[in-house]
């Protein structure tokens, strides 16, 4: 044994910097959260402003409170656990001070491109591709400073909430770096590397595995750590937690597909996605009952220690959406929730309670431990906790309510066989489900409030110690094995090897899940009578993308007989070739667009106008925003034929001669529009010039005719002629 | 580069899932032998880690 015991000191003050961070961005992203959930009961909240409105103020809800919110609780609790678990400083202060600043800046540009509507168009992935690569660079600081940390440690054997933060470094750089291939046509426009289904494929490979890598497994990782902190007891079984960290991350990577289910991805990928996510519960459950066990016979101090109470919540309501997500993967239930509030239900039960509580929770236990005192007042993190707790309740039940009504609605026909309800009678319907909803956030968001005046409060009340004493005796260059040693712990001792296995058992799932789709002709079958867009439908199509529609609009149809009733034939594979990015959508706030350009759904060429210009002037009751901008800005025709370029690089076939005439075409087309409007007398007060054939809403209808159209073309092919 | 249709066909591709299963399987049945076949003492220790920080 080595005697020779080193004096060193942990440091604090980055833990310091990324809680106030979490707690910052944790109420910002929460008051946007909020300012969107008014938005749906109260339309005019929208300002008529393009940066304010729903389509842009989503992403940055979902961005700021996975990336901004969580992401800086995952950093406090990684730099706070990790010295102490392997008995060692940061590698580097250096590079603790880029990984923090970055970071934030990385957050800052996020919330202004994406206000400015520069977004790649995938959910949870929307950032451009500037700062796609600033991620990635951040990202491998923090991979290097963490595992700078691992190798310089004293303690030989890496707890497992260390495996649980190696793998999640590997895997979010993985899925991140695969996901986010695109090609940049403008230093912030790009176009996604896939198109249609592969698209879609590989993005849900990578939104479901940013809820398993980024939401879950490092806050398991915490878990693991802060739990028995907090109730001062080891955790209850070790040797579950082995098998819980394997199994977890292993299956996880599978259950991507369960987001596509009834689309047009091939069958087989959505039965694997089903049968992985099914086996998922396993896992899961094992970690919450381990999380739960590790109180066992403390019960009595949950009562009276805030901490525990706040990680108790968090834990039941990890256990309560781990069981609720396989039962979503089946088939026959995800039929009756896809596209409803009842995943919103659903992914809030994990935000608000799971990364929401457990963060508050490690910050009122961290915060006064830092500032060497008390916390302020223990009564008003109480109400904070029961506040909390009713507005997670008040949000998630009226949204599971919503879900459900709204999935029977769509759902209903009449005696004579017509659909019961008009896609809007719903959405009058939902108004005071959202209403609720609005309140139930704005109940959650008053207690963070308090927690940060709380802990403001601390700080102010005690001091800082930035820089923990702490000793311990250097790690001996060899190892003592008394006896016989199981194989594992060499594993268990290599933090390298822990990498490297982990991201082969993270990769088989996707390689198996999108090699095929990739390679294999019969699983996207092709349309001869698909198009590529003509270069005024791709600048609508860039608009649709910009302004965030797929946020409430899906594109895709499911074949079932209440779909194909109110939205015309189901969606093919082939149809979605030349789309780059996809455009499928995951929530119908408002109905699917997939054929809005063809057969019943088709509307003038003025209505859309009208639409667009004020929802409720054609569809009385829409809680759809205005869109006064399009009616005086012009396309920028300029990039028009880079843009072409670029889609024949990614393999549309666009000719050279496409290229060259792309503005021409353009408006050419644009003029047809633009006389059909005016010989509709389309309301042209909108428009301070008037209106005018290069204006950006001329392309959005262009784009809205085409959707659909291409199977039109297939059946009846001498009515419509196409380029 | 475009991602499309270098193969025309794979033959047998249900055979994935099962890979899949199999793997799964065996990463299973590996982590809990490992688990299993620790000794008692040394797990305790190692859970202990959390609260055993040098002071």
């Amino acid at each position: 044994m080595n005697t020779n015991i080193e004096r060193f000191e942990y440091d604090n003050k980055i833990v310091k910097q990324f809680a106030w961070a979490a707690a910052f961005w944790g109420v910002v992203g929460m008051l946007v959260g909020l300012i969107v959930a008014l938005q749906l009961v109260f339309p005019s909240l929208n300002f008529d402003l393009s940066f304010t409105t729903f389509g842009r103020l989503r992403p940055i809800h979902t961005n700021a409170v996975i990336f901004a919110f969580v992401g800086n609780g995952i950093f406090m609790g990684v730099y706070y656990s990790l010295q102490r678990l392997m008995k060692a400083r940061m590698f580097s202060d250096l590079l603790s001070k880029i990984h923090f600043w970055g970071w934030q800046l990385i957050i800052v540009l996020a919330a202004v491109t994406l206000a400015l509507g520069m977004t790649t168009g995938k959910e949870y992935a929307e950032l451009e591709w500037p700062i796609d690569i600033m991620i990635t660079l951040i990202w491998v600081v923090f991979g290097i400073n963490m595992f700078g940390t691992i190798i310089k440690r004293r303690e030989r054997h890496l707890y497992v909430a260390v495996w649980f933060y190696i793998a999640t470094w590997v895997t979010v750089a993985m899925l991140h770096i695969v996901n986010s291939f695109e090609l940049p046509v403008t230093l912030f426009k790009s176009y996604s590397w896939y198109a249609g289904v592969q698209d879609a494929l590989v993005q849900w490979w990578y939104g479901h595995n940013a809820v398993a890598f980024f939401l879950t497994t490092p806050y398991l990782g915490i878990m693991y750590y802060f739990i028995p902190k907090a109730a001062n007891r080891p955790v209850y079984s070790y040797r579950l937690s082995i098998i819980h960290f394997w199994a977890l991350i292993f299956i996880y990577i599978w259950a991507g597909p369960h987001h596509l289910l009834y689309t047009s991805l091939p069958d087989w990928a959505q039965s694997l996605g089903t049968v992985f996510s099914v086996m998922l519960i396993a896992p899961s459950w094992g970690g919450m009952i381990n999380g739960l066990l590790t109180l066992r016979g403390a019960w009595d101090k949950v009562r009276d220690d805030v901490v525990l109470k706040f990680m108790v919540v968090a834990i039941t309501a990890y256990g309560m959406a781990t069981f609720e997500g396989p039962m979503l993967s089946l088939k026959n239930v995800n039929a009756i929730s896809h596209f409803t509030d009842w995943t919103i239900a659903h992914v809030h039960v994990g935000a608000l309670g799971w990364n929401g509580f457990l963060t508050f929770g490690v910050l009122y236990w961290l915060i006064p431990r830092m500032f060497q005192t008390k916390l302020a007042s223990n009564k008003l993190a109480n109400w904070h906790f029961w506040i909390g707790t009713l507005g997670i309740i008040l949000y998630a039940v009226p949204m599971y309510w919503a879900g459900w009504v709204q999935s029977t609605m769509w759902k209903e026909f009449t005696p004579e066989g017509q659909l019961k309800y008009q896609f809007l009678d719903t959405v009058t319907h939902l108004r005071p489900f959202y209403a609720l909803r609005a309140l139930g956030g704005l109940l959650f968001f008053t207690g963070a409030i308090m927690m940060v005046v709380n802990l403001w409060k601390t700080a102010k009340a005690g001091s800082f110690l930035a820089n923990e004493a702490a000793e311990a005796p250097a790690l001996a260059k060899k190892v003592e094995i008394h006896g016989k040693e199981h194989w594992h712990r060499w594993i268990e001792r290599k933090p390298v090897q822990m990498l490297v296995i982990s991201l082969v058992a993270v990769a088989i799932g996707g390689i198996i899940e999108m090699i095929p789709t990739f390679l294999i002709k019969e699983n996207i079958p092709t349309i001869a009578s698909v198009k590529p867009y003509t270069p005024l439908e791709l600048e609508g199509r860039d608009i649709y993308v910009r302004e965030g529609c797929y946020t409430c609009h899906s594109q895709m149809i499911r074949p079932f007989r209440s779909e194909t009733e109110r939205y015309g034939e189901y969606s093919k594979a082939g149809e979605f070739v030349y789309d780059h990015p996809f455009q499928w959508g995951s929530k119908r706030t408002g109905p699917d667009l997939a054929r809005a350009g063809s057969g019943r759904n088709k509307k003038m060429d003025s209505w859309h106008y009208n639409h667009m210009a004020d929802p409720t002037s054609m569809s009385p009751g829409s809680i759809m925003p205005r869109y006064p901008w399009l009616f005086n800005s012009d396309i920028d025709t300029d990039v028009t034929g880079k843009k072409l370029a670029a889609m024949q690089t990614l393999g549309v076939p666009y000719t050279d001669e496409d290229v060259a005439n792309a503005k021409v075409d353009l408006e050419k087309q644009a003029n047809v529009i633009y006389e059909s409007l005016k010989k509709d007398e389309a309301s042209l007060l909108l428009s301070e010039e008037g209106l005018q054939p290069n204006h950006e809403i001329i392309a959005l209808i262009a784009y809205l005719q085409r959707l659909g159209r291409d199977l039109e073309i297939e059946n009846t092919p001498n009515t419509l002629t196409q380029k | 580069m475009k991602f499309v249709n270098y193969l025309e066909s794979i033959s047998g591709i249900s055979v994935f899932p099962m890979i899949g299963l199999i793997l799964f399987g065996s990463v299973f049945v590996i982590a809990v032998i490992s688990a299993f076949g620790t000794r008692k003492e040394v797990i305790n220790e190692q859970s202990r880690l959390p609260l055993e920080e040098s002071k």
